[in-house]
């Protein structure tokens, strides 16, 4: 299958990462690559088959619904690129 | 006193429970060791206060004759693991400057156990790569060279450093992580032990995630006891993760007597590849002659679904990998762009991520992205996941019919020149994976063993697949191959 530029433009938005419009070609060929490599499953034959949810079958455990930690503001805030009063800083997002 | 950094965990134990050294001399030993090593760019944050400090305190323990298994021995951790108070980056630039609140469940049961964290290891970012080349800090190098060659050649990766490290005597041991095969190529690539225990032996907890269906750590050593020893301080249930499996941890040093008379060796056909060097196949058979010599019954089995491993990985891992990274938004930790006038949060997001993540990262995080998109949710993902359950069932069927290890190839090579595979495909690079990705797939332990030397000199590695939960039975196989294999060699030091 064979990438356009703008789908490899649409999944770097949704990624969220920033390419310039230069890269994107390139960016392009190399999901077309990738995904031709990948289309080798469309051999496979999955009819009735079940995707796996968990690769060890297990119960998942429960506990009490109640607080087990907190009060920790401080750290919480330690390695924030900017941290103000308390909270985490970021650019206007409501105008 | 170089001589004591080429010590392995079990005998440095030994001598220091003796009192023929001490915690304190081994672990300056390694340092100084790692302080003359840089130029193989395994460590990329030393802790030396912090080691001294550990070695004391387990001096004093051991003193006391409370030393518990690991007490004094000095090892380095990979960068993935949450390390508090320390440097903790996965080889990204996008965790510049992150030093955790908190320490990762296995390291705190390292340290419980008594061990000396001398520093923090190198390794692809994020986990993404075979070669230790994606990585903010450089490439980390593989300790041996061809014979008559100076290029510079890769420990393999992710654990590359940590490879790097072990091979070259400047840490007794060292963790890895293995999603694809990152415990296990390396291992291949340095002549050195390294295993991957089942998913959910050790907890995930603080430990950077990749894939988390597919992540699990685990010891590189220089031997199977060591790895053996290393494992059984790394395992165990913790609430903290919840996928952790609450099942009593054997004694695996004790279950090493070499005796696997009686015990049924698979040997996988599809793993005979077309193209698969002489060499690799020469070491396989090789290989299974060892075992059949030792007592083992060797027998063809058949995995079906193998070939489609990789392409099902490069499906599963890149999606897992595009929903756990999206943590990295420049909001919470590590880098944040600078933003121009005018400029709001969604250009924050693009630029950081854009600027802190390597381009492999990139292009996984987008693959992933993809295949989860709308349209494409079922074409891809559910397919990969559906082609995972036949890959396991593979695996339960050998099983089943009798199988209690299967032999196989680590790698489809011995360790290539840094830069080599730059200009190739990505996807060439994956092949690296080829051998290795199925049992995490399948959710199984696997050990790489080192069993020969190449033709240029370098050394190459064998891989043993074991029964789920049943690490302590694939070690003593392992044991038994590498007493078989009696592989010694060790790369002329040129760093």
């Amino acid at each position: 299958m064979s990438i356009d530029i703008q789908t490899a433009a649409r999944v770097a938005k949704l990624a969220r990462i920033r390419v310039e419009d230069e890269a994107l070609p390139a960016l392009a060929q190399e999901f077309s690559n990738i995904l031709d490599f990948i289309e080798q499953l469309n051999e496979v034959d999955v009819e009735g088959v079940e995707p796996m949810v968990s690769v060890t079958p297990m119960r998942l455990k429960r506990r009490a619904d109640g607080v087990t930690d907190g009060s920790m503001q401080d750290k919480i805030l330690a390695n924030a690129p900017d941290a103000r009063e308390g909270f985490f800083a970021v650019p206007k997002v409501v105008e | 006193m170089t001589e004591l950094t080429k010590m392995k965990l079990a005998e440095a134990r030994d001598a220091l429970r003796k009192g023929d050294v001490t915690s304190v001399e081994l672990t300056e030993a390694c340092l100084s060791a790692i302080e003359g090593a840089d130029a193989l760019g395994a460590f990329v944050h030393k802790t030396p206060e912090i080691a001294l400090e550990q070695a004391k305190a387990a001096d004093a323990r051991i003193k006391a004759g409370d030393a518990p298994s690991m007490c004094g021995l000095p090892i380095g951790v990979k960068d993935l693991f949450c390390t508090k108070g320390v440097a903790s980056q996965a080889s990204s630039a996008i965790l510049e400057g992150f030093k955790p609140e908190y320490e990762s469940t296995v390291t705190s049961q390292l340290f419980d156990a008594g061990a000396v964290m001398l520093g923090k290891l190198n390794m692809d970012e994020f986990a993404m790569g075979s070669s230790s080349e994606n990585s903010c800090y450089g490439p980390a190098v593989n300790p041996w060279k061809r014979s008559g060659d100076d290029t510079p050649l890769t420990p393999g990766g992710s654990s590359g450093g940590s490879a790097s490290a072990v091979a070259a005597d400047l840490c007794l041991a060292a963790t890895g992580t293995d999603t694809g095969g990152s415990i296990r190529q390396p291992a291949a690539f340095t002549g050195i032990t390294g295993i991957k225990p089942t998913y959910g032996r050790c907890s995930r907890w603080g430990i950077i995630a990749y894939a988390s269906s597919l992540d699990q750590a685990g010891p590189m050593t220089k031997d199977v006891r060591d790895a053996a020893i290393m494992l059984q301080a790394m395992c165990g249930h913790d609430p903290k993760d919840s996928t952790s499996a609450d099942l009593p941890v054997p004694d695996f040093e004790a279950m090493l007597t070499g005796d696997i008379r009686g015990k049924t060796i698979g040997i996988p056909k599809e793993y005979r590849v077309e193209g698969m060097p002489e060499e690799i196949s020469k070491l396989w058979d090789e290989g299974a002659k060892m075992l059949a010599d030792a007592g083992a019954k060797v027998v063809e089995i058949s995995l079906p679904h193998t070939k489609y491993a990789l392409p099902a990985y490069y499906v599963i891992a890149p999606a897992e990998a595009s929903s756990n990274l999206a943590r990295y938004d420049g909001v919470r930790y590590g880098h944040r762009a600078k933003l121009a006038q005018g400029e709001g949060i969604n250009d924050m997001y693009e630029k950081t991520r854009a600027e802190g993540f390597g381009l492999e990262v990139q292009r996984r995080i987008m693959v992933g992205t993809y295949v989860l998109s709308a349209g494409f949710y079922d074409a891809y993902y559910n397919r990969a996941r559906k082609v995972r359950t036949l890959i396991k069932k593979d695996f339960e069927d050998a099983f089943a019919a009798g199988v209690d290890a299967i032999l196989a190839p680590a790698t489809p090579s011995s360790a290539f020149g840094i830069g080599e595979m730059k200009t190739a495909d990505p996807v060439q690079m994956y092949l690296q994976d080829v051998f290795t990705v199925t049992l995490n797939l399948a959710g199984l332990p696997g050990v790489a063993v080192p069993t020969g030397l190449d033709s240029k000199g370098l050394p190459l590695g064998l891989q043993l697949i074991g029964r789920p939960w049943e690490e302590g039975d694939l070690l003593n196989t392992a044991y038994a191959l590498e007493q078989a294999a009696g592989f010694v060699a060790k790369p002329a030091k040129w760093w």
